[in-house]
C-alpha cells in the first residue's frame, strides 16, 4: 500500500468550553423560573436578541433539545410515540415530534419539562409557526410568530426589510404587554451586536475549513456551532467565536487537521443522525473527511453570498465600522443579516442547489454524502435536485435515507455497507489503524 | 346547456382555448396567486393538477416523502401535458408544491416564471404592505413579458370578472343549506375545480344558466347524513362521488379546490377613491384591494400561524351548512395539514361531530375506502338516532 501522508493534529482546545456552554445553558433553562427569569421558547432562529430588553430570561430552542433528545434512542423512541398516540403524523418533522412528545409526557433528560411563560419563535418552513402554536394551547400561553421572508431573485428587497422588522416591532410591544414589563432598548442593542458578532465570527472559522488540511470536521463543528444556537446573543457566544477564531486561524497557520490521514474531502447535507455520529468515524477509516455542509453553515452562521454568489462570512460590526444607536438600527441590523443569508434563502431550491455545488467546489471536496433526512422536510426539499446538479459537476454522490432522531427509520449497516462502498468507488482503501 | 368540462378534460379546454383567442396561458401551483392581475393581462390562468396516474415521473426530482400532489404535478408537467404553458407563477404556500414549481422552472422552463412571496404571517398588520409590493413586482414583470401596460380598468374590469363568479359559486354553494340540498356535493366539486382552470368569463355564463335551472327544478337528492370534507388539496371527485353513493350528502368543504378558493371577493376601492388621481393611483388602489382580499380569504394552515382563525371559519361553516359529520382528508405526506388535523379532530369530538380521517395517495383506494366510509356513516347514524 503506498505511503499515506500524515498531517500533525491535536484536539481542540475550544471543544470542552462548548460542551460546558452546552450544559450551563440547559441548566440555566430549567432553573429559569426559579432565579425570576422569564422563559420563552421557540424555533432555533427565532429573534433571540429580542427578548433580551424586558431583561433577565431564557430560551429554549426547539431543534437544539430535539437533537438532544434524539441523542438518546430509547427517550426518542417514547417522544415521537407519545406525539404519534395523538394522532399526529409520523413524518412530521422530527424534532418536533420529540419536543412535543416531551412535552406531552412531562418527561425531559433533566426531569420533568418545564412550562414556558411564552412562545416566540422564526417562521420559515411549515411547522416552525405551527409547532409553537401546539405548545401554546398545551400550556395556555400565548404564541407570537415572525417570518422570514424568501426573496424570489439575487439581492435584498427593501419591502421584505420591512416586513421583517415591522413583525420585530411588533413582537417587542407584544412582549412587554404580556409581561407587563418595562423594555430597555439598551439591552437589546447589545443583544444584537453580540449575535451579529458572534454569527460573524464563526461563519469566519467555517471559511478557514476551505484550507487543506481541513482544520475542523463536520462531527466537531455540530459541537462548536451549539453555541451559536442556544446563546449568540450573549457577550459569552462573542468570547467563545474569537478564542475559536484564534484557535482555528492557528490550525490552519500550523497545518494542523481535524483527520490526520486526510486525503479525501466530503461535503455533507442535511442534519446528521444525532445518535449515530459514528457515521463520520467510518469515513475517517479511508481518510476521508466531512469538512463542508450547506446544514452547517447555515445553523448560527452570517454568511453572505458575494456579486458571483459565493459565500463569505459576513463583517462584524466593528468590521463595518458601525456602532447601533436606537432600537431601530438595531432592528434594521437584525432583520438585514437574516434576509441576506444564503442559508436561510436557500429554502429555494434553485438557489439550494446552485450553492451546494458552489460550497462542494469551493471548500475543495471531492464527493459528497447526502442524507435524506425523513425527519425534516425543511433541509430535505430539493436535496433531490441537489443530487442531480452535483453529477452534473461531476462530484460523486452518495445519498441515504434515515431520520436525524428517529431510530425506528435508521439501519446502521445498510448505511455503512453504502457509505464503504462509495468510498472504494472513490478508489479510496480502509487504512492501517 | 352547454356543459362543465371535467379536470380530465382540463388540458383539451386549455387548447381549444388558446386556438380560439390565440393568447396566452399561464399555470399556476397555488390559489394563493392573485389571478386577477393575470386575467387582465389578457391571460388565461390555470390551476396546475396532477393526472392521478400511479407512474411517478417525479421521482428523481422530489424526494419521496413530499406530498403525492405535489410529485403527480411535477410528473404531468414533465410528461409534457402542460407543453400549451406559455407561462408559470407560484405564490408562497408549503415547501413541497413550491418544489414541484422549482423543477418545473429547472427542467420544464417556460418564457415566463414568476415566484410571489405570499406572506405566512397575515396575522401581522404589515403582511398588507408586503403583499401589495408583491402583487405591484408581479404586474410589472407581466407587463414586461407581454409589452404592454395592464391598465386600472383592465384591472377593475378582472376583478368584477372574478367577483361575479365568486358570487356565483357562492350561491351554487347556498344550494346545498336546504335538507336534502339542491345539488350534490359531487357536482359542486366539479363545477367549482372547472373554474380553476376555465375562462371565468365562460364559467360565469354557464353557471349562471345552471343556477337558473336549479331555482325551477332542483336536483332529486335524497335526504342523508350531511358532511362537511375538508383537509389538503383534493381533486379527486371519487371520495366525494362515493360518500354520496353510500347515502350521505356532502354539504360543504374547506378545501384549497373548493370554498378556500372563491369564499371571499375583492372589495374594489369606491370610485371616489380614484377621482382626479392618475392611473397610478386607481392602480394602487386596486393592488391594495387584491391584496387585502388574498390577506382575508379563508387561510390554508400556513397562513394560519397565532389564532386559529381557520378553525373559527371552519365551525362558522360547520353551523351554517348544519352538518352532522365531518370527512378529514390528507394527502399522504401533506405536512400543513398533518399539523392542523389532530387539532380539528380534538375540536369536532369536542363539539359532538363524529369524523374520520382518511389519508389519500396520487390514487384513491375505493374498495378500502368505501367499507371505512360506510362503517363510519352506519356509526354515526345510530349514534344520532
Ligand atoms: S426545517 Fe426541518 S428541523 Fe426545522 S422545523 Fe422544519 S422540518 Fe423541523
Ligand atoms: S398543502 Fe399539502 S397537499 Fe397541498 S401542496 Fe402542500 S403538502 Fe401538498
Amino acid at each position: 500500500m503506498a505511503e499515506v501522508k500524515r498531517y500533525k493534529t491535536k484536539p481542540l482546545e475550544c471543544w470542552q468550553k462548548a460542551k460546558e456552554i452546552r450544559i450551563q445553558h440547559y441548566k440555566d433553562v430549567w432553573s429559569a423560573k426559579e432565579n425570576g427569569k422569564i422563559l420563552l421558547t421557540g424555533g432555533e432562529y427565532s429573534f433571540l436578541p429580542l427578548p433580551a430588553g424586558l431583561g433577565g430570561f431564557e430560551f429554549l430552542g426547539g431543534e437544539p433539545y430535539g437533537a438532544t433528545i434524539g441523542t438518546d434512542p430509547i427517550l426518542s423512541v417514547e417522544c415521537a410515540e407519545a406525539t404519534e398516540t395523538r394522532n399526529f403524523a409520523r413524518d412530521m418533522c422530527s424534532y418536533m415530534r420529540l419536543y412535543w412528545g416531551s412535552m406531552f409526557l412531562d418527561k425531559s433528560p433533566w426531569g420533568k419539562f418545564i412550562k414556558p411563560d411564552l412562545c416566540l419563535t422564526w417562521h420559515l418552513c411549515e411547522s416552525h409557526g405551527k409547532w409553537y402554536q401546539r405548545v401554546s394551547e398545551h400550556f395556555g400561553i400565548p404564541t407570537f410568530a415572525i417570518e422570514i421572508p424568501l426573496r424570489p431573485d439575487e439581492g435584498r428587497r427593501e419591502s421584505h426589510v420591512k416586513y421583517l422588522v415591522a413583525q420585530l416591532e411588533e413582537s417587542i410591544e407584544w412582549m412587554k404587554k404580556q409581561t407587563g414589563r418595562d423594555y430597555d432598548d439598551e439591552k437589546l442593542i447589545e443583544a444584537v451586536t453580540n449575535e451579529i458578532n458572534a454569527t460573524a465570527l464563526w461563519a469566519k472559522c467555517c471559511e478557514f475549513n476551505k484550507a487543506i488540511p481541513a482544520p475542523l470536521d463536520l462531527k466537531s463543528m455540530f459541537s462548536l456551532y451549539i453555541v451559536n444556537s442556544l446563546i449568540r446573543y450573549k457577550k459569552e457566544a462573542v468570547d467563545f467565536y474569537r478564542a475559536l477564531y484564534d484557535e482555528v486561524q492557528d490550525r490552519v497557520n500550523n497545518q494542523i487537521a481535524a483527520l490526520a490521514t486526510e486525503r479525501c474531502r466530503l461535503y455533507h447535507d442535511a442534519e446528521p443522525i444525532w445518535h449515530f455520529l459514528q457515521l463520520f468515524r467510518y469515513a475517517e477509516k479511508y481518510g476521508a473527511v466531512c469538512s463542508a455542509s450547506f446544514y452547517v453553515f447555515l445553523v448560527g452562521t452570517a454568511f453572505e453570498a458575494d456579486k458571483n454568489g459565493s459565500w463569505v462570512a459576513a463583517k462584524t460590526l466593528d468590521e463595518r465600522g458601525l456602532k447601533l444607536k436606537t432600537r431601530a438600527d438595531a432592528l434594521q441590523v437584525l432583520a438585514e443579516s437574516y434576509i441576506d443569508r444564503p442559508g436561510l434563502q436557500g429554502w429555494q431550491i434553485t438557489r439550494k442547489v446552485a450553492d451546494s455545488v458552489r460550497i462542494a467546489q469551493e471548500w475543495r471536496c471531492d464527493g459528497a454524502l447526502l442524507h435524506f433526512n425523513r425527519g425534516c422536510e425543511g433541509l430535505s426539499a430539493g436535496l433531490s435536485e441537489v443530487r442531480l446538479a452535483m453529477k452534473k459537476a461531476g462530484i460523486p454522490t452518495m445519498s441515504y435515507e434515515s431520520n436525524m432522531v428517529d431510530p425506528r427509520e435508521f439501519s446502521a449497516s445498510q448505511i455503512i455497507d453504502a457509505l464503504e462502498a462509495f468510498l472504494e468507488s472513490m478508489n479510496l482503501t480502509k487504512l492501517e489503524a | 346547456m352547454q356543459k362543465f368540462p371535467l379536470a380530465t378534460e382540463r388540458h383539451r379546454y386549455a387548447q381549444e382555448w388558446k386556438a380560439r383567442t390565440g393568447c396566452k396561458i399561464m399555470g399556476y401551483f397555488c390559489t394563493y396567486v392573485p389571478e386577477e392581475i393575470v386575467y387582465a393581462a389578457g391571460i388565461l390562468p390555470v390551476r396546475v393538477l396532477g393526472s392521478h396516474e400511479p407512474q411517478d415521473l417525479a421521482e428523481p426530482h422530489i424526494f419521496s416523502m413530499f406530498c403525492p400532489f405535489c410529485r403527480d404535478c411535477l410528473a404531468e408537467g414533465l410528461r409534457g401535458n402542460y407543453d400549451y404553458l406559455d407561462g408559470i407563477s407560484h405564490a408562497q404556500s408549503c415547501l413541497h408544491i413550491r418544489q414541484s414549481f422549482e423543477s418545473w422552472q429547472m427542467h420544464i422552463p417556460r418564457a415566463y416564471s414568476h415566484y410571489l412571496f405570499m406572506p405566512a404571517n397575515l396575522q401581522s398588520p404589515s403582511a398588507q404592505t408586503c403583499l401589495e409590493e408583491e402583487l405591484l413586482e408581479f404586474k410589472n414583470t407581466l407587463e414586461k413579458w407581454i409589452g404592454t401596460p395592464i391598465t386600472a380598468k383592465a384591472l377593475n374590469e378582472s376583478v368584477e370578472v372574478y367577483n361575479l363568479n365568486r358570487r356565483l359559486l357562492r350561491q351554487l354553494y347556498e344550494l346545498r343549506k336546504g335538507d336534502p340540498p339542491a345539488i350534490s356535493g359531487a357536482e359542486t366539486m366539479r363545477i367549482t375545480l372547472a373554474s380553476q382552470f376555465m375562462d371565468k368569463k365562460e364559467h360565469n355564463q354557464i353557471l349562471q344558466q345552471l343556477l337558473q335551472e336549479l331555482a325551477h327544478s332542483p336536483r332529486k337528492i335524497a335526504p342523508g347524513p350531511r358532511v362537511m370534507v375538508l383537509g389538503s388539496e383534493n381533486d379527486d371527485t371519487e371520495l366525494v362521488e362515493l360518500t354520496e353513493s353510500l347515502g350521505a350528502n356532502v354539504v360543504i368543504d374547506d378545501h384549497c379546490t373548493g370554498s378556500r378558493y372563491f369564499w371571499n371577493e375583492v372589495i374594489p376601492p369606491s370610485p371616489s377613491m380614484g377621482e382626479g388621481k392618475g392611473e397610478g393611483e386607481h392602480t394602487d388602489k386596486i393592488l391594495q384591494a387584491i391584496a387585502s382580499r388574498y390577506i382575508n380569504r379563508p387561510p390554508c394552515p400556513q397562513k394560519d400561524l397565532r389564532d386559529r382563525r381557520r378553525f373559527t371559519h371552519i365551525l362558522k361553516l360547520a353551523e351554517e351548512y348544519k352538518i352532522q359529520a365531518a370527512m378529514l382528508i390528507q394527502q399522504k405526506f401533506c405536512d400543513p395539514h398533518e399539523l392542523d388535523i389532530p387539532p380539528l379532530q380534538e375540536l369536532f369530538t369536542r363539539k359532538g361531530i363524529p369524523n374520520i380521517f382518511l389519508e389519500v395517495d396520487v390514487t384513491t383506494p375505493v374498495g378500502q375506502f368505501r367499507t371505512r366510509i360506510e362503517a363510519f356513516l352506519e356509526t354515526m347514524q345510530l349514534e344520532l338516532a
